[in-house]
């Protein structure tokens, strides 16, 4: 069923009673020829542009909650392409570029809103790093814009320029970057695969491997068994269990990020503000709500909460940012388990087993990469060659030295 | 989360600092023929699991010991602590 | 009405009057109301509008999970949107204003959204909107986020203060209803450290808004006691308008309380305390939440939960109504016509689903058993109802009672799931309870107030035992089990217009049914395709009957759906109170240098670095730009004596007979050899071989190190050498001591320091080049006697030394260095300075040293040594971190001397394209030389030593720069190293 406003009059002409499921409930066939594992935005992209770029629809994705909870669920919905290194800013800058039209190709409203970003900087060493960054930005076809204060207190009157504890000299723009609405992005992707094909299985946890002469053949699940010649993980947040199944240990440890909204208010935030002299960025939801967030807790865990100590500190970041928020209500904060990498970038390789394919390791920044992250997974799973914009993001990259560290905070995930 | 500290008694745990796998302790020896391997394998692959899990914090804001917490990771119950130097001893490591 | 007109009793205080107004208007209310209750004593029925039909909605409840009565208290800077009138406290002046529509509250032009309804279905903006692409950000997001809200914030900055705090106790009591009095009583009367904490201002919980008894008095007035006598118990606490809002970790608990929102001004006081609790043991007894019923236009203003309209009429002494029905499917229901028709207040009918004998015997009130309400009357306030049989009977207030739900939120704070209980139709707290939490009386589905009291008290004796608190002799308070069977009913079916579920944001029984029918069947899919559950009450009427809808629809038990997750907090929470003081110039603590004092009254300017203040320049009458103060600041240092505080560098003391040893393991070069009376400059690699940190470690004896850092990272190294010591090798003897803020230490720099020194540094110390020589580090007295030490090490290039004395005496020997420099014009230099003079002496610092770069990047791979081991050596010899082609630090000047460089340039050779792929580095730092007259930089670049010479764009589009280049040898001044060996 295809949406538009004409459907929308019509249904509501007549009763609503005419909407068709969004996507089937099927059960599991016992072979496929692509398995997906994990059925979050990203895997869902995966499965998606399987069907859509490279033809394969004998594909299943295995859930093993309810579609999209995985942490594409649990986010604070920024889109951005403003990397720094080679090896990443090509790739989310190619993400930013599938962002923008992707409503249109999946027929299906994310609100993709580009109200841009900005990321603040505090001193002459950050302003420099901010001029590299926006460079390497420009350099890979994105957009970037260096405000200076007078530029700033025009667009946003709101921060604390003039009591601050770290002065706000100027940030880091760009105007293409935004959020988009999480939930619907995994929805949108979900009912663009299971239209070509794709069966989504919901419920449906893997449980083992079939691992034979170094080669998967399928696994094992909590509705049976299922064959495939490739199986696919892409599971972040559970990376490290899941692939302790197949017998690997990764470059990668578990920790909880924490995010938080507000009660709903009249718009006051323009776009998305990130605060680079304490751990707090923010924008404001559609419906009113300010979605914030800021470092995660910092121990390993695979809890989905967090603790007193780091709601405090990102609400110290956004009281020292912009004091006009304090008598907004904190409405509700939750926590998502997220992949910390060694280097704090991520992993779209195959793995030392034939035929099993590793995505994971996005650390907390894992929403924005969902179309790249898909189609480069796909490119890799179908092809057997990965896409040029992700050919860094190797699982070997610490044997060999070629890190991809944007931060500097070497193998301590998390400072990353 | 509270840290009970072997010599100071609980203590909150916002006066430490996190590191991470106590198995970072077991630093290889960098003479022997794969040592690479093995420095790749101590830095880069450590413990991660839906569990128990042995790791290291510093009490950085108090008398700044080492400390080997052992921890499940899904229920966050802190089942042990012992001083991270005592254990480095006990698994051999000396000078 | 003028609002003083009243039913007999209640806690309110008659003998004075609070004036307030709403939406303008003035009221007059008494102590002990809330704007809710004062607004229905004043006959405002109307009081705001739904989030997105904007339905006309009135007081729907008399607690914290208020849906509808969202109001915007105070004016100005302090104003509070979203406040719900249920809980705010009525004081003198209160100014309240209805929020959430288009004209004004009566007539919302954005109610046109109501007749449109059948388009704004669940999830219809996710069917739309698309096209053409573009009118997104422009036209649909804007009208789309213009209807945001409900509130809005005034744009200034929070007035009030905040504070945050500790609490410590054996026993913390959440909710001081019957089951909480009585844990509190049992703890108290133990001698246990016992706090209870009550969101409400009054403690008792629904005894004030019931007619219990408890030991033969009423349930009220036995609660006055029990919270006197917990009063006056020296190791009981008592917190009202206290919210515990979530569970943490081991025993800890965050609580928000509101010192001052019930008063006119805070006048300086603390507005809001988050207190983190850290308790031996927790009792939860929460309470529970009424629940409505799904029936045609069930949202209108008069449509009540049966429980509240009791509050209102029993606690705060007002009618909701003056003809109320009651709707209910259990017997708790009807004990709101039974307690309004004693007070006098006409009982239009009541109305039951279920098919039995009336449970009550009410003479004189009509009573329609088995009866289903379908539809309502009544555009801004109810009029009349109707019934399935066709029957329609006029009343202003209708009390509807769906049962009572648990309050578990704070049971689930660590995953724990409830669990479904058939025979009180709700969910109750399950496994995995936050450890060291109990739960008594209606949380626990025990929903009878004897029940409650029992519950309280056992759960707190069997604590105090566990405790080993020895436990006082009482007596089990007394209270009857009243009867609070109940039938499951969730909606009437035959209701043929909207029944609402989430009255905030307008979720109705048939969005649920569509969104099932659409495929979003986890209750978590429902929820975030229909927003059930997201407004600001969090859905705590609303989300078990969507359960109950949602089952019905799919064939599955309510149990089997579950609940969403429970988050904190458990009420909404002002953002500043998590930050209490800490924000402002008071977000961090601010570092000062020992010689602070002094430098502000040189009139220098300060910049942060790493937490510290740092004097940036001095500038001097006549300059009105920093560059004139820089650049003299450079010039006079370099032709005569120039004096800087450098004591932010961190300062690590090593002490012990294997210090050597241990240095040698941490640095990348070797120390062991290094002589006493002697400095080694070092380079400290991460353990994955990167460089992360550099400086000096000066050997002041055999067993005696001093190392510095960078300012940056003198935590984190104090932290690794302490790592190395206790966990790596454990069997060296050497101790580690932080002495940063111990010693004040200056850089004395310029070919006239070693002059200056002579005049500071008592005799007979030697300061002759041969007697001191460059690295060469000493004991020594200073200005007759003081405690000092010298290091001949220079960052400038110049002859220099830096020297320490103990902090204290920062200030003075600052103006000492000062005085005895006044005959060779001593100028002191800022960090600026500072920067310029190490740039063109080549030295690298935090933007060179940023933990992306190797030894080779900064040409000091030789200083690795192979034949030991350090940390970082191994990995450090990896294939990409030591590739040719790879990027090597060097100095770059413009052709065109005249231009000014950029930090953030990338090079670009002079025909490639602007593409990631020709991208060959990036310059670190630029500084304009004083000594060469024009800007120059330092950056890595791809094969720099083999280009010298070349030239190439620094290319810096986002500056809108693109400047040929030379690459040539990082040192610009003295490349020889004359001038510090001098």
């Amino acid at each position: 069923m295809r949406y538009s406003v004409f459907r929308i009059l019509e249904q509501g002409l007549t009763g609503n009673r005419g909407w068709k499921p969004v996507w089937r409930e099927p059960d599991p066939k016992p072979e496929y020829d692509i398995l997906v594992i994990g059925g979050g935005g990203h895997g869902l992209s995966t499965a998606y542009y399987l069907a859509t770029v490279h033809g394969q629809t004998n594909v299943a994705v295995l859930e093993k909650g309810w579609l999209g909870s995985g942490n594409v669920g649990r986010n604070t919905t920024i889109i951005r392409s403003n990397y720094l290194l080679p090896g990443n800013q090509p790739f989310y800058e190619f993400s930013m570029q599938l962002w923008e039209g992707l409503e249109q190709e999946l027929n299906f409203n994310a609100m993709i809103s580009q109200r841009g970003i900005i990321n603040l900087f505090h001193s002459d060493a950050q302003r420099d790093a901010a001029v590299r960054r926006g460079n390497a930005m420009v350099l890979s076809g994105a957009d970037a814009v260096i405000l200076d204060q007078d530029v700033l207190r025009k667009k946003c009157p709101f921060l604390d320029f003039d009591n601050a504890r770290f002065p706000v000299l100027g940030g880091l723009w760009q105007p293409r970057g935004g959020t988009a609405r999480h939930d619907a992005v995994a929805w949108g992707y979900a009912r663009g695969a299971d239209r070509r094909g794709v069966d989504i299985l919901q419920n449906c946890e893997v449980i083992g491997f079939d691992i034979r002469n170094g080669a998967c053949h399928g696994v094992a699940t909590t509705r049976g068994a299922i064959r495939a010649k490739k199986v696919a993980v892409c599971v972040a947040g559970s990376s490290g269990q899941v692939m302790e199944l197949a017998g690997l240990r990764l470059p990668i440890e578990s920790h909880v990020l924490q995010a938080f909204v507000s009660e709903g208010l009249k718009p006051v935030i323009p776009g998305v503000i990130t605060y680079g002299a304490g751990h707090f960025y923010i924008s404001q939801s559609d419906k009113g709500g300010l979605v914030f967030g800021g470092d995660i807790d910092g121990y390993n865990t695979y809890a989905q909460r967090g603790n007193l100590p780091v709601v405090e500190n990102v609400c110290e970041g956004g009281m020292a940012l912009m004091p006009m928020i304090g008598r907004a209500r904190l409405l509700r904060m939750w926590g998502g388990v997220v992949d910390m990498s060694m280097d704090g970038s991520a992993f779209i390789d195959r793995t030392l087993i034939d035929g099993l394919f590793f995505n994971g390791g996005w650390c907390y920044g894992g929403f924005k990469a969902t179309p790249a992250s898909g189609y480069c997974y796909a490119h890799l799973i179908a092809t057997g060659a990965s896409h040029p914009v992700a050919a860094e993001m190797r699982l070997d990259r610490f044997a060999s030295g070629a890190l991809v560290d944007e931060r500097g905070a070497g193998a301590q995930p998390n400072l990353h | 989360m509270i840290i009970p500290h072997p010599l100071l008694g609980p203590r909150d745990a916002s006066e430490f600092v996190y590191l991470g796998d106590a198995s970072l302790i077991d630093r290889p020896d960098p003479r022997a023929a794969d040592a690479l391997q093995q420095f790749h394998d101590y830095l880069y692959l450590r413990d991660n699991p839906a569990g128990e899990h042995r790791e290291l914090w510093f009490h950085e804001h108090g008398d700044r010991s080492w400390l080997v917490v052992t921890r499940n990771t899904l229920t966050h119950e802190i089942t042990a602590v012992e001083l991270a130097k005592k254990v480095a001893l006990e698994r051999g490591r000396d000078r | 009405m003028t609002g003083l007109e009243r039913l007999p009793g209640g806690l309110v205080d008659r003998n004075r009057c609070i004036a307030f107004t709403f939406d303008g208007h003035p009221y007059l209310g008494f102590p002990g109301d809330t704007l809710a209750s004062a607004l229905l004593a004043n006959g405002v029925r109307m009081v705001g509008r739904s989030f997105k039909y904007h339905r006309p909605r009135g007081v729907f409840s008399a607690g914290s999970e208020e849906p509808n009565a969202l109001v915007q208290l105070r004016r100005g800077a302090y104003r509070e949107p979203n406040t719900r009138a249920t809980v705010a406290e009525l004081f003198d002046g209160l100014d309240a204003t209805s929020q959430n529509y288009c004209g004004s509250l009566r007539f919302d032009l954005l109610a046109v959204n109501d007749l449109l309804a059948s388009f704004l279905g669940a999830g219809f903006y996710y069917k739309t909107f698309m096209w053409p692409q573009a009118l997104w950000e422009r036209l649909y997001e804007p009208v789309i986020r213009a209807s945001a809200g409900p509130g809005r914030l005034s744009g200034d900055t929070d007035p009030d203060v905040y504070d945050r705090g500790y609490l410590h106790c054996d026993l913390l009591v959440i909710g001081s209803g019957p089951a909480g009095l009585a844990a509190a009583l049992v703890a108290g009367r133990s001698g246990a450290r016992t706090i209870l904490v009550d969101e409400d201002f009054v403690m008792g919980g629904r005894l004030h808004a019931e007619t219990h008894e408890i030991d033969g008095q009423p349930g009220g007035a036995w609660a006055g006691s029990v919270v006197a006598e917990l009063g006056a118990l020296e190791n009981v606490r008592l917190l009202s308008r206290t919210t515990v809002i979530g569970a943490y970790d081991h025993g800890i608990y965050g609580a928000v309380e509101r010192k001052t929102d019930h008063l006119p001004d805070s006048k300086g006081k603390p507005r809001q305390i988050l207190w983190r609790v850290h308790s031996r043991r927790a009792i939860l007894c929460a309470g529970a939440i009424e629940r409505p019923i799904a029936f045609g236009a069930n949202d209108r203003p008069g449509v009540m939960l049966a429980g509240a309209v009791r509050t209102y009429a029993n606690r705060y002494a007002v009618a909701p109504g003056k003809r109320v029905g009651v709707f209910t499917n259990n017997d708790d229901g009807w004990r709101t016509a039974v307690d309004l028709a004693a007070k006098g207040v006409e009982i239009a009918a009541v109305i039951d689903t279920r098919e039995m004998a009336p449970p009550v015997d009410v003479t004189s009130v009509e009573v329609r058993m088995g009866g289903r309400i379908t539809t309502t009357w009544g555009r801004k306030g109810l009029k009349a109802i109707t019934l399935a049989t066709g029957e329609k009977i006029a009343m202003d207030c209708l009390a509807v009672s769906g049962g009572w739900n648990p309050a578990v939120h704070l049971t689930c704070h660590q995953r724990g799931r409830p669990i479904w209980r058939d025979d009180i139709a709700a969910f109750v707290p399950g496994t995995g309870l936050p450890v060291g939490m109990a739960v008594a009386g209606s949380v626990n589905g025990s929903l009878s107030c004897g029940a409650a009291l029992r519950e309280g008290h056992d759960a707190a004796s069997a604590i105090m035992q566990d405790l080993g608190i020895g436990l006082a002799k009482d007596a089990l308070p007394a209270a009857s089990d009243e009867s609070v069977a109940v039938m499951p009913f969730w909606r009437v079916t035959e209701s043929r217009g909207r029944a609402w579920v989430d009255l905030q944001n307008d979720v109705t029984v048939k969005d649920i049914q569509q969104a099932h029918h659409e495929g979003y069947r986890s209750v978590e899919l429902l929820k975030r395709y229909t927003t059930l559950g997201m407004a600001t009450d969090q859905g705590k009427t609303a989300n078990v009957v969507a359960l109950a809808i949602l089952a019905e629809h799919g064939g599955r038990s309510i149990g089997d759906i579950g609940t969403t997750i429970f988050r904190p907090p458990y009420t909404p929470v002002s953002i500043a109170v998590f930050a209490g003081r800490s924000r402002g110039k008071a977000f961090r603590p601010t570092r000062l240098t020992p010689s602070h004092v002094w430098a502000e009254g040189r009139g220098g300017t300060f910049v942060e670095a790493s937490g510290w203040l740092r004097a940036r320049w001095y500038p001097v009458s006549g300059e009105t730009h920093w560059r004139q103060s820089v650049d003299r600041e450079v010039r006079l240092t370099r032709s005569g004596v120039g004096i800087c505080d450098v004591s932010t560098l961190g300062k690590i003391d090593i002490q012990g007979e294997d210090s050597g040893t241990f240095l040698n393991k941490v640095y990348a070069n070797g120390f062991a050899k290094l002589p006493v009376g002697r400095v080694r400059y070092g380079l400290m690699l991460r353990e994955d071989g990167f460089v992360y940190d550099d400086g000096t470690t000066a050997r002041l004896g055999k067993t005696h190190f001093v190392m510095t850092t960078t300012t940056a990272n003198d935590g984190l190294v104090f932290r690794n050498l302490e790592f190395a010591r206790q966990c790596l090798w454990p069997g060296l003897d050497v101790h580690l001591a932080s002495a940063t803020e111990q010693w004040a230490q200056f850089s004395v720099a310029g070919p006239r320091s070693r002059d200056l020194l002579a005049k500071i540094v008592d005799p007979p110390f030697d300061l002759a080049n041969d007697a001191f020589p460059l690295m060469a580090c000493g004991t020594v007295t200073v200005c007759g006697g003081a405690p000092g030490r010298l290091f001949r090490i220079s960052f400038s290039g110049e002859l220099g030394y830096e020297i320490a004395v103990p902090s204290r005496y920062g200030v003075s020997f600052m103006a000492a260095l000062m005085t005895a420099g006044e005959d060779f014009d001593a100028v002191p230099y800022g960090v600026e300075a500072l920067g310029v003079m190490r740039l063109e002496k080549g030295h690298v610092a935090g933007n060179e040293l940023n933990g992306q770069s190797t030894a080779k990047m900064l040409n000091l791979e030789r200083m690795i040594s192979r034949k030991k081991d350090c940390i970082g050596n191994v990995l450090s010899q990896r294939p990409a971190m030591n590739r040719q082609d790879g990027l090597a630090m060097m100095g770059f000047r413009p052709l065109d001397r005249s231009v000014e460089l950029t930090a953030g340039a990338h090079f670009l050779a002079m025909d490639a394209e602007d593409r990631m792929a020709a991208d060959e580095g990036y310059m670190t730092s630029v500084a304009h030389s004083p000594e060469l007259g024009y800007s120059i930089g330092l950056g890595f670049i791809m094969r720099g030593p083999e280009r010298v010479g070349e030239t190439v764009r620094a290319w810096d589009a986002v500056n809108g720069k693109d400047i040929p280049v030379e690459i040539v040898p990082p040192h610009f001044v003295d490349p020889q190293g004359n001038r510090l060996r001098g």
